[in-house]
C-alpha cells in the first residue's frame, strides 16, 4: 500500500528535454517508474532518451493515458505548465521547479483546485513509494519499502530521513515531499489525510520547517480528527532569526509568525513526537514499530 | 526588491492613486528649494524599513529654515543601519482621517488578501494582535480580481468598528473601491508580496491620498521587473553622485553573496555553516547552536554542487572575519561526496586555509570522500551531531 503513487501511476514528464528533465527522466526509469511520455512544445512527435515526445500535456494523455505529470519546466513557464496538467485532467501534478513567481504560483494553484485535481510542490522533491514509482529527484538507492509514511518540506532532510531510516532497517510506505515555497499545492494536513486511509503507513514523519503556519494547522487536524498513528516531528529553522529568508522561499519568519517554537508546541501538544536531530527521528520511530535500531 | 516611498509613490501614481506633491532631496539646500516651492512639508527619510517616525526620520517643517535645520539632521541620520541618502519631501496634509489599505500574501489561503482598517497610520501587525476586530479582509479570486461589492463589504465591515466614522462610512466605501482595485491591479502587475498604503488618508474633503506606501517586489519574479531594478541602482548610483555612501545599506556580505550566485545569510556568529539543501543547512545551524557555538551564517550550495561551486562557498564564508572554523555538511544524493571532498581540498589547497574545518558526509560515495578528506589531513564525521560538537570546540574562544 502507499499513497499518491504507484506500480500502476503513468507519468509524463513536462519539460523532460531540457537538462534537468532529461537527468532526472533517466533516473526515474533506472527506478523503476512507468514514463509513457515526455512534453516539449514544438518537439512532438520525436523520442527522446527513448520516451515518445508530445507537444502539448492534452495530446499524451490521449495517446498514453498519462496519470501522474512531473514538471521540470524553468520558473518562468512552470505555473503555465502546472495548469496545463490540471487542465488535461491529470489527477496529480508534482512541480520540482524551483523559483517559481509567487503571483503565477496563486493563479496555478486556483487553476488546480478549479480542476479538482491535485498538485504536489513546486519546489518540491517529489514523491517516492519504494519498489514501485517515484516521480521528482529524491535519490533512487536510498529508498526502502516498509511501514513508515514521511512527508516532509526539505529535500535533503527528507533524503537523510529516509536514508536514516532505512538503516535502521525500516522501509517507508511512500515518502511525500510538500516543498519549501510560501504557496503550496498539497500541505502536511492534506498529506497526513492520504496516510490515515493507508494501513501500510504504521508510523510518520513529518520534518517541518519556519515559516507560514502548515505545522500548526497539521498539528491542529491531527488533533481534531483523532488521527490514531504515531507522528514524530523534526523541526529545522530554530535558530533562524526573525526577517531572514533561510534558502527555501517560504522558510522565514515574519513578525511573530512562522517560529519554529509555534510549531514544536502546537504538534507537541497534538501528541507527537519532537525529535531534536534526525538520529532521534530514527530511534523514536523504531520505538513506535517494536524495532531495535541496528546501526550502519 | 524593496523600493523606498518615494518610488512606491510613483507607482502608485502611475496605477491612478492620489499622492501628495513631493520633491526628493539629496542634499540640505535640494529640500530648502522644495520648502520654498511647496510652502509647510514634511521631511521623509527614504530607507527601505519601517520604524523611521521613530528614529527621527521623519519631520514637519514650516519655513525653509526649519527644512534647512531638519534636513541637514536628517540627512546625517543612520536607520537601523541604513544611511539616509534622500529625503522626501511633501507637501503636509490637511489631514481628516488615517486609514488602512494594504496587500499581501496570504500563505494559508494561497491567495493575496487585501486587507483595510480605520485604525491607520500605526502598525498593521500590532493593530492584528491589540485589536483584530478593527481589521477586516478579503481574498479576491486571482484570476478575477476583487469586485466593487467585495471592496464595498470590505470598508463597511472594518467601519463597523469606527462608529465615530460612520458619517463618513458610505463616503469612504465608495471612494476606496477605485483605490483598492488599482492598488491591486498594481500588484498583480508589479509581482508586489507587500503593497500597502498606511496611512491612507482621508482629506477633509473626503478624498483619498496615499500618505505613506511600502512595496516589495518577488525576487523570484525580479526577471519580469528590470526597470525596477534599474531604477534602484540609478537612486543608489545618484546617491554617490551626491557625496553619500551607497544608499543600499544592505549588508556589505550578502550583496556579495548575491553577486556569486550564492545562497548566503549573515548571521553575528563565529561559526561557518555551508551544506546542500536549505532545511539541511537550517539543521546545521541549529546543531551548532545546541552545542553551545554561534553560526556565522547560512551558506546552501544547492544540489549537484561542483568542485568550483564549493571552493566559491568557502572562500565567500571566509570573507567574514569573524569566523573562526569551518563546518561543511553535506548527504550526498546526487550529489557525490567524493567530488565534494575534492573540492573542499582544492579550494583549502588554493585559498590556502588554515583556520580549522570539520566536515560531515553521508550519502552517495560516502567512503571515498572520506577516505580522500582524511588523507589531506581533514578529519571527517559521519554523525551531524557529533560534527557540529567538532567545531564548536575547534572554534571555542582560545581554542
Amino acid at each position: 500500500m502507499s499513497v499518491l503513487v504507484n506500480s500502476k501511476s503513468r507519468v509524463v514528464i513536462q519539460g523532460m528535454t531540457g537538462r534537468e528533465g532529461t537527468f532526472h527522466t533517466q533516473q526515474m526509469k533506472l527506478y523503476g517508474t512507468n514514463i509513457v511520455g515526455g512534453v516539449s512544445p514544438g518537439k512532438g512527435g520525436t523520442v527522446h532518451e527513448g520516451v515518445d515526445v508530445f507537444d502539448t500535456v492534452a495530446d499524451c494523455v490521449a495517446a498514453t493515458g498519462a496519470n501522474v505529470s512531473g514538471i521540470f519546466v524553468p520558473p518562468p513557464y512552470a505555473a503555465d505548465a502546472i495548469m496545463e496538467s490540471a487542465a488535461a485532467g491529470i489527477p496529480l501534478t508534482v512541480a520540482i521547479t524551483e523559483g517559481i513567481p509567487v503571483h503565477d504560483m496563486i493563479r496555478a494553484r486556483a487553476a488546480v483546485k478549479a480542476a479538482g485535481t491535485l498538485l504536489l510542490g513546486p519546489n518540491c522533491p517529489g514523491v517516492v513509494t519504494p519498489g514501485e514509482c517515484k516521480v521528482g529527484i529524491i535519490p533512487n538507492h536510498i529508498n526502502k519499502p516498509g511501514p513508515v509514511g514521511v512527508v516532509a518540506r526539505s529535500g535533503t532532510l527528507t533524503y537523510e530521513v529516509i536514508q536514516g531510516l532505512g538503516q535502521a532497517g525500516l522501509g517507508q510506505t511512500t515518502s511525500v515531499g510538500i516543498g519549501g515555497d510560501p504557496v503550496l499545492g498539497l500541505s502536511f494536513t492534506d498529506v497526513l489525510e492520504l496516510f490515515a486511509t493507508d494501513d501500510a503507513s504504521r508510523a510518520i514523519v513529518l520534518i517541518g520547517e519556519i515559516g507560514g503556519t502548515d505545522e500548526e494547522a497539521a498539528a491542529e487536524w491531527i488533533r481534531s480528527s483523532g488521527f490514531d498513528k504515531p507522528v514524530v516531528a523534526f523541526i529545522s529553522g530554530r535558530t533562524a532569526p526573525p526577517g531572514k529568508r533561510m534558502g527555501h522561499a517560504g522558510a522565514i519568519i515574519s513578525g511573530n509568525k512562522g517560529t519554529a517554537q509555534s510549531k514544536i508546541d502546537a504538534l507537541s501538544a497534538a501528541g507527537a513526537d519532537i525529535a531534536d536531530t534526525i538520529e532521534d527521528v530514527v530511534a523514536m520511530i523504531a520505538k513506535h514499530l517494536g524495532k531495535a535500531v541496528v546501526a550502519g | 526588491m524593496k523600493l523606498l516611498e518615494y518610488q512606491a509613490k510613483q507607482q502608485f501614481a502611475t496605477a491612478g492613486i492620489a499622492i501628495p506633491q513631493g520633491r526628493l532631496a539629496r542634499t540640505p539646500e535640494e529640500a530648502v528649494a522644495a520648502a520654498r516651492e511647496l510652502g509647510g512639508i514634511a521631511v521623509k527619510a527614504q530607507v527601505p524599513i519601517g520604524g523611521r517616525g521613530k528614529a527621527g526620520g521623519i519631520a514637519v517643517v514650516g519655513t525653509p529654515e526649519e527644512a534647512l535645520t531638519e534636513a541637514t539632521r536628517i540627512l546625517a541620520l543612520s536607520i537601523k543601519g541604513y544611511p539616509v541618502t534622500s529625503v522626501w519631501c511633501e507637501k503636509a496634509l490637511d489631514i481628516g482621517q488615517e486609514l488602512y489599505l494594504g496587500i499581501t500574501l496570504d500563505r494559508e489561503r494561497r491567495r493575496l488578501a487585501i486587507i483595510f482598517s480605520a485604525a491607520g497610520g500605526i502598525d498593521i501587525e500590532t493593530v492584528a494582535e491589540e485589536n483584530p476586530e478593527r481589521i477586516a479582509t478579503i481574498w479576491p479570486d486571482p484570476f478575477a480580481g476583487p469586485r466593487d461589492f467585495e471592496i464595498r463589504q470590505l470598508a463597511f465591515s472594518a467601519l463597523r468598528t469606527a462608529p465615530e466614522l460612520r458619517p463618513q462610512a458610505s463616503k469612504i466605501a465608495s471612494g476606496l473601491v477605485p483605490v483598492a482595485k488599482a492598488l491591486y491591479g498594481l500588484a498583480s502587475r508589479l509581482d508586489a508580496l507587500t503593497c500597502e498604503i498606511n496611512p491612507l488618508v482621508m482629506l477633509a474633503d473626503g478624498s483619498l491620498i496615499a500618505a505613506d506606501g511600502k512595496l516589495e517586489i518577488d525576487d523570484n519574479a525580479a526577471y519580469r521587473h528590470t526597470d525596477i531594478a534599474a531604477e534602484i541602482a540609478a537612486d543608489s548610483a545618484a546617491a554617490v553622485a551626491a557625496g553619500h555612501g551607497e544608499a543600499g545599506g544592505e549588508d556589505p556580505f550578502e550583496a556579495e553573496a548575491v553577486k556569486r550566485g550564492l545562497t548566503y545569510v549573515h548571521l553575528d556568529g563565529y561559526v561557518g555553516c555551508i551544506g546542500n539543501g536549505a532545511g539541511l543547512v537550517m539543521n546545521t545551524l541549529d546543531l551548532v547552536k545546541a552545542h553551545g557555538g554561534e553560526p556565522a551564517n547560512f551558506l546552501d550550495v544547492g544540489g549537484g554542487a561542483s568542485a568550483e561551486k564549493v571552493r566559491n562557498a568557502l572562500d565567500m564564508v571566509l570573507l567574514d572575519p569573524n569566523v573562526r572554523g569551518i563546518f561543511i555538511n553535506i548527504f550526498g544524493g546526487i550529489t557525490r561526496c567524493d567530488e565534494v571532498a575534492r573540492g573542499i581540498i582544492a579550494a583549502r589547497d588554493q585559498l590556502k586555509i588554515t583556520k580549522p574545518m570539520v566536515v560531515r558526509m553521508t550519502g552517495t560515495s560516502e567512503a571515498e570522500g572520506r577516505r580522500l578528506l582524511q588523507e589531506a589531513g581533514i578529519t571527517p564525521g559521519v554523525s551531524a551531531p557529533e560534527a557540529a560538537a567538532a567545531i564548536v570546540k575547534l572554534t571555542a574562544e582560545g581554542a
